[in-house]
């Protein structure tokens, strides 16, 4: 069973050796003069501002951090009835019907107040 | 069966080599079709075409300083990077890029594993590439890369779920998540002789939302917000230079050849295609030749979309996510299922019925095509379609009407009566 993950583990030990041996080599014998300048926060040439800890961010990013929670937990329940519902058939089709149909009425009810709305 | 540990090992070397490669000539493809498309020539002159130029860059880079600035986070500063890419490579682990191949006396599929969970894997592998951009943006410790990495990982976990559905309806019409049962699902004619029997077919808007969904997945244009330069200086990745840069750049191209692979092999049945009788020893090569055509084809699409399109703006993104693709992907992953019951049960009737539904529906969708209706404005109160022809008329008709003319009136009859 975990033997076919075996030439998973070898490509990913090839694309981690060829990622890692890449960057490793770019240090060896790239330059490094570093300066004030280079190592400060980019802000287009100005002397950084903000911190970035005061650097704020519209609240609607967690509100998509949400709904995506909310509808990838309801694609994780859709995967292992779609491999299976050949078996449960019009019973399990109602069922699943049933469940996007509650998640559909609170969506449809939060794009209705706005909530995806971006100004 | 016990196979020699050279099988898995060739496996995946060939998987590795076969898309770092696909990989170089996409940008250096990207690069020539785009200066066709701008009336330039393009890089032209490290090899016949220019085909060099990608190699060539990737060496200059080693030889760039790679500065870690002062105020980062450095250890994921560094691993970010490195997430991409590799999750980038391990995602097209469960793809095949060929049929089967003798070598040896081993019979093996050119595919690194054939998991049992297959599309999961591509999905989940997908999940993770969107921690590379968003710890890449956070480890900054700068604001221009966390505004880009939050912006751009809303947006990529938004088209996943319409994608992960889009999926989901593939995954009902094969009955498995093995990716060589889809494949095998698509061999051979569909509902007529002469069609392919790609689920691309008889599940169209889901074939739709997931190309959508890659575009928007991959941060290509239109979708590129993750680096709108003008806005962002670069997004996640401005702190980056020299070869930690290049890894963030390689893991998007990267990401365009392997949604490229995932969707043909999902939607237009992978490696399957006509073999015109070729013997038994061939057919897998002919298999790797159609997959490869196939690739192109949507490689193609991804460059012509850059060069053809302007960037989306971020709300109408979110819309066009939230409002359309998962309510479609949704629905049609209830209207696959219903379809696939109704065939088991009363073999034929499904088909026909879905032919006819699908006939009305494409008149549906000419019809609202071609009726000349101008779509929608996204809700944004500000309609960008009308010229406003209100407000600029209105003032020239009202100084003509009444005596009382405004000052900018006066000072235009000052001038013409001063100018003779």
């Amino acid at each position: 069973m975990l033997s076919e993950f075996l030439p998973v583990l070898l490509l990913f030990g090839l694309a981690t050796a060829f990622a890692v041996g890449s960057i490793a080599v770019s240090s060896l014998v790239g330059p490094r003069v570093p300066n004030p300048t280079k190592l400060a926060a980019y802000e287009s040439g100005n002397e950084p501002l903000a911190d970035v800890k005061n650097t704020r961010f519209s609240v609607k990013f967690y509100m998509v951090a949400m709904l995506f929670l909310i509808f990838d937990i309801e694609a994780v329940f859709v995967y292992p009835w779609a491999v299976v519902f050949r078996e449960l058939g019009w019973f399990g089709l109602g069922q699943m019907v049933a469940f996007i149909g509650v998640l559909g009425v609170a969506f449809i009810y939060e794009i209705g107040r706005g909530g995806l709305e971006w100004d | 069966m016990e196979t020699p540990l050279w099988v898995p090992l060739l496996q995946a070397t060939v998987v590795f080599t076969y898309y770092l490669l696909l990989t170089a000539l996409l940008i250096w493809a990207e690069r020539r079709v785009v200066a066709r498309m701008q009336s330039r020539l393009g890089p032209n002159r490290v090899g016949p075409f220019g085909i060099l130029q990608t190699l060539v860059d990737g060496v200059k880079m080693f030889f760039k300083e790679d500065t870690t600035p002062g105020m980062v986070n450095r250890s994921i500063f560094t691993v970010a990077p490195l997430i991409g890419v590799i999750a980038g490579f391990l995602s097209i682990a469960v793809i095949p890029i060929g049929g089967e191949v003798t070598l040896f006396g081993e019979t093996f599929t050119l595919v690194v594993a054939d998991l049992s969970i297959g599309v999961l894997w591509v999905l989940a592998m997908g999940s993770i590439h969107v921690y590379s951009v968003f710890l890449g943006g956070w480890a900054s410790n700068s604001p221009y890369p966390l505004l880009g990495g939050i912006r751009s990982s809303a947006q990529m976990v938004s088209y996943e779920i319409a994608q992960g559905l889009a999926v989901a309806s593939v995954i009902i019409y094969a009955g498995s998540l093995r990716v060589s049962d889809i494949v095998a699902g698509q061999a051979g004619s569909g509902f007529a002789d002469g069609v392919p029997g790609w689920y691309a077919i008889p599940l169209f808007p889901a074939f739709m939302v997931f190309v959508i969904g890659m575009v928007a997945e991959a941060g290509r244009p239109p979708f590129d917000l993750a680096e709108a330069e003008g806005e962002l200086v670069g997004g996640f990745n401005t702190e980056y230079s020299g070869l930690r840069f290049g890894m963030f750049m390689l893991a998007e191209f990267m990401s365009v050849v392997t949604m490229s692979a995932i969707v043909v092999t999902l939607f237009l049945g992978g490696p399957s295609g006509p073999t015109f009788g070729a013997p038994e020893a061939f057919a897998g090569l002919i298999g790797t030749g159609w997959f490869l055509l196939k690739m192109v084809v949507f490689i193609f699409f991804f460059i012509l979309l850059r060069g053809a399109l302007p960037r989306y703006r971020y709300d109408r993104l979110m819309d066009l996510g939230w409002k359309v693709l998962i309510p479609v992907a949704l629905v049609w992953t209830l209207v696959t299922a219903a379809f696939v019951i109704l065939e088991q049960e009363q073999p034929g009737l499904g088909t026909d019925l879905r032919l006819t539904l699908a006939s009305i529906a494409a008149v549906i969708v000419g019809w609202l095509l071609f009726s000349g209706r101008e779509p929608r404005d996204a809700g944004d109160g500000l309609d960008r379609h009308e010229p406003a022809p209100g407000p600029v008329a209105a003032p020239t008709t009202d100084t003509a009407d009444d005596g009382t003319t405004p000052a900018s009136d006066d000072t235009a009859d000052d001038r013409q009566e001063v100018a003779p």
